[in-house]
């Protein structure tokens, strides 16, 4: 049936998809050309497009305009499985795997009924298939093993098991190889291989440039929303690929307020930890410390790490000169470290309680008269903060959900400054923020650290970084690949570019 | 919202009239009880009937006020029913010994606050569910009371207990209604005007968050524990007083009527929600259900199915006032 009117060029045609979120246009006129059979890299920077056309594709979204062809006919899947049952599989970053079921229950999940012909399971016939598929692929495991037994690449082969399982001739696969070791990754690269044999098309989404020259056909760039190009893999080299990845726009950005750096406020030694290795920097009074590197690439851990959310496992931090142990956020805001964190729903707000508590909750010891709180104070003193930070509400009694993005951003920001910290790190502080309040943020950073602050900012966004760091400390793999000063962006000797090489482990 | 002034009701616009409800949503049921109960029944407003109805709420009006604290950080206590059976068989046994009121009540009270200890530690510490904690931990305590009173209820080593339940401050005041009074302040200052109080908040609110601001979940949790258990064993000081008697079987089934007056008042079990006048004014419409029911001659098998109807109802109200939560 597959092989009977072969009349299309490409099994997957997207021709001028756009979508917004809100103000946002996250894709503007996209198109992305597969050919069956190859594997095809789609590449970008953070944000460039690439997840959201995916999820368009596997029907979590719907494009505002655009049209889709697979196989030659429309295609429109309305949910994930509506996509399944027209041929296309994705195979997430983050699995999310069933623990309690089988092997084999897990690949046949929800097609119980094509071939069980009874109200019951047919456990021997599902045993059965997987066996057969399992061979197939070469794979040695106990189709009776549950899943959470596995490692995170068995858990993988499966999930590609239950793709090509479930007729698929275009698999998604998004930065597959981000959790694997070298033989898992050479193990991978061997299903693919076998994969494409068998005619299965394979979009590949990943941010290892080697990975790219050793496993795919051809390439489509991202950027900023736009498709920037396409072609074959052997007819291009790295460094002009990132030249095409590169030259995001973010407008409105309002650059770092110069101010001399004063002594040495925060000094970290050697970090080690959960996807960070051997991070050593120091952080000035009045310095604006930039952290840039591709998403996944350990900045936000070393920074949750710092903070108390997750642990250390070794390296040294030193506040002012002084040794610091930190076991938890409580301890590090009791020293003078403050964070805003990235996940800003999870870790920032209470939603359902009101501006004036969210403020003041990591500011409360110091607002006490004995053993009851002193309201009055606390109050004045958030309406000050709230109006320094021009938060957008109708009272600092309103719920905070009811604010706008970037006010809610606002409002997490200000619950910091009201703490005055010694160090203050920013995660992603402009994230789903409208233009509007991200440069109102920026300038309030150049005023904290007027003010003698000391700031980490992590950014995915590299224009953001250059233009508010006095230097960036660049990661890659979970190390730090590369420092730029100022200085050096001013007088253009480092551009995007550079940086953007440096994030994807050039030197 | 600065567009929307179209709809004013009592000089409010839409927004502050949604906090208004809100807020203040079920003192409206309250009061329409009230006006109901008032022509259905001749004996509603006399004094004697209206100071009844509180005395009739005053245990489970202490053993919600504790509840509030649990609920509010995201828990639940189903232990405190089997508690207030432990206070009355530990008054018993203090008093067999002692004779000694002062003692017997403070006992109860020690083992009570000692017992939502271990609740909130096996809750906060070793993050087990709170309902499965204290599903379990009601049995031991039950099982507690009768071990310690050999499985028999008994008559008090000193008869002046009983005027715990029976005496009045003033010609008017019985001493429940006034503990009662008493405990709705104590929780409500330390709900409202304390750092504990907020934290209790965050943590029900958003557990991730409240650690992220410096809070102490382990005994912020834990506390709310303690506080349910504390208030249990007031509950069971003035239950003991009330019944004259130290008996290991009392209890059964109080703590549906304090979690049901928590939710009717306002709290969401989702955490992060109530508030302690709230509370009270669900206290107070269950001792209405009860009271009024009883003076119309609707038999008891009806009230419970009204009780239950009234919870549905109330968590659809807060539901749809608070549509965003699931």
């Amino acid at each position: 049936m597959m092989n009977a009117n072969e009349t299309y060029e490409h099994i997957l045609d997207c021709k001028g998809v756009y979508k917004s979120f809100g103000g946002t246009h996250a894709l503007q006129d996209v198109q992305l050309q597969v050919k069956k059979g190859e594997v095809h890299a789609l590449l970008g920077e953070n944000g460039a497009g690439k997840s959201t056309l995916m999820k368009i594709i596997i029907g979590l979204q719907k494009q505002d305009a655009g049209e889709i062809f697979f196989e030659g006919k429309p295609y429109n899947a309305n949910d994930p499985a509506e996509a399944i049952r027209a041929g296309i599989s994705m195979i997430h970053q983050e699995l999310n795997p069933e623990p309690y079921l089988s092997i084999a229950e897990s690949i046949f999940l929800k097609r119980e009924d094509t071939f069980h012909h009874t109200p019951f399971l047919n456990k021997k016939e599902t045993n059965r298939r997987a066996v057969e598929l399992l061979k197939q692929y070469n794979l040695n495991m106990n189709p009776k093993a549950l899943m959470e037994s596995l490692t995170l690449a068995q858990m993988q082969m499966i999930e590609i098991l239950k793709a090509v399982s479930c007729n698929a001739r275009l698999v998604i696969m998004d930065e597959p190889t981000s959790s694997l070791d070298s033989e898992e990754t050479e193990r991978l690269f061997k299903t693919i291989r076998n994969l494409k044999e068998q005619g299965v098309t394979i979009i590949y989404i990943s941010h290892r440039m080697e990975e790219i020259f050793q496993i795919c056909d051809s390439y489509s760039v991202f950027r900023d929303g736009h498709f920037i190009g396409t072609g074959k893999v052997d007819q291009i080299s790295v460094n002009e690929l990132i030249t095409m990845m590169v030259g995001r726009k973010v407008e409105n950005i309002f650059p770092k307020v110069d101010c001399p750096a004063g002594d040495v406020v925060f000094k970290a030694e050697g970090l080690c930890g959960k996807g960070f290795h051997d991070i050593s920097f120091e952080v000035r009074a009045g310095e604006i410390v930039g952290f840039s590197g591709l998403v996944g690439s350990g900045r936000s851990e070393t920074m949750r790490a710092i903070f108390g959310l997750d642990p250390l496992t070794s390296g040294k931090m030193y506040l002012n000169g002084k040794e610091i142990k930190i076991k938890s956020p409580r301890s590090a805001i009791s020293k003078g470290i403050a964070m805003i964190n990235e996940d800003r729903k999870n870790y920032g707000l209470c939603l359902f309680r009101s501006i004036r508590e969210n403020i003041s909750l990591p500011n409360l010891p110091a607002r006490q008269k004995g053993f009851l709180l002193n309201q009055r104070r606390e109050k004045n003193e958030c309406r000050v903060v709230a109006k320094t930070l021009t938060v957008k509400m109708a009272s600092i009694e309103s719920q905070a959900y009811s604010l706008s993005g970037g006010n809610q951003q606002k409002v997490v920001i200000a619950k910091w400054v009201m703490a005055s910290p010694k160090l203050l790190i920013l995660d992603e502080p402009t994230r789903g923020v409208d233009v509007g309040a991200k440069s109102e943020i920026h300038a309030l950073m150049s005023k904290f650290a007027s003010e003698g602050m000391a700031i980490i900012m992590v950014s995915s966004e590299l224009p953001e970084v250059m233009g508010m760091s006095d230097r960036i400390l660049i990661y890659h793999e979970g190390r730090i690949n590369g420092e730029v000063m100022r200085a050096d962006i001013l007088n253009a000797s480092v551009n995007q570019e550079t940086i953007l090489s440096k994030e994807f482990g050039g030197r | 919202m600065n567009k929307k002034q179209d709809t004013r009701v009592l000089g409010m616009d839409q927004h502050d009239l949604n906090i208004f409800m809100k807020r203040y949503g079920i003192v409206f049921v309250m009061l329409g009880m009230f006006v109901i109960l008032m022509f259905a029944s001749p004996n509603f407003l006399k004094t004697n009937n209206l100071i009844n109805i509180l005395v009739s709420v005053s245990i489970n009006g202490v053993l919600a006020l504790g509840m509030v604290f649990v609920i509010t950080a995201g828990g639940i206590d189903l232990s405190v029913g089997a508690m207030l059976a432990l206070a009355s068989t530990t008054i018993g046994v203090v008093l067999n010994l002692t004779g000694n009121n002062l003692l017997a009540c403070l006992a109860a009270i020690l083992i009570c606050g000692l017992l939502g200890f271990v609740n909130g530690v096996l809750v906060a510490k070793f993050n087990m569910f709170p309902f499965v904690v204290t599903l379990a931990s009601q049995l031991v305590i039950r099982g507690l009371g009768f071990v310690i009173s050999g499985g028999y209820s008994f008559a008090l080593a000193n008869p002046k207990f009983s005027q715990i339940g029976l005496g009045k401050l003033f010609p008017l005041m019985p001493y429940p209604v006034i503990i009662l009074l008493v405990v709705f302040m104590i929780s409500y200052i330390l709900l409202h005007w304390t750092k504990f109080g907020r934290y209790v908040y965050a943590v029900g609110g958003n557990i991730n968050a409240a650690t992220a601001s410096g809070v102490n979940i382990f005994w912020t949790r834990t506390m709310t524990f303690v506080i349910s258990g504390i208030f249990a064993g007031i509950a069971g000081i003035l239950m003991t007083a009330k019944i004259n008697a130290a008996q290991p079987n009392i209890g059964v089934g109080y703590e549906t009527d304090a979690i049901a007056a928590c939710v009717i008042g306002g709290a969401s079990f989702a955490g992060g929600v109530s508030t302690i006048p709230g509370t009270l004014v669900g206290i107070v419409i269950i001792g209405l259900i009860y009271n009024g029911m009883n003076l119309i001659g609707i038999e008891s098998y009806y009230q419970t199915i009204v009780k239950g109807l009234l919870i549905i109802g109330a968590v659809m109200l807060d539901m749809t006032i608070n549509k965003k939560r699931g």
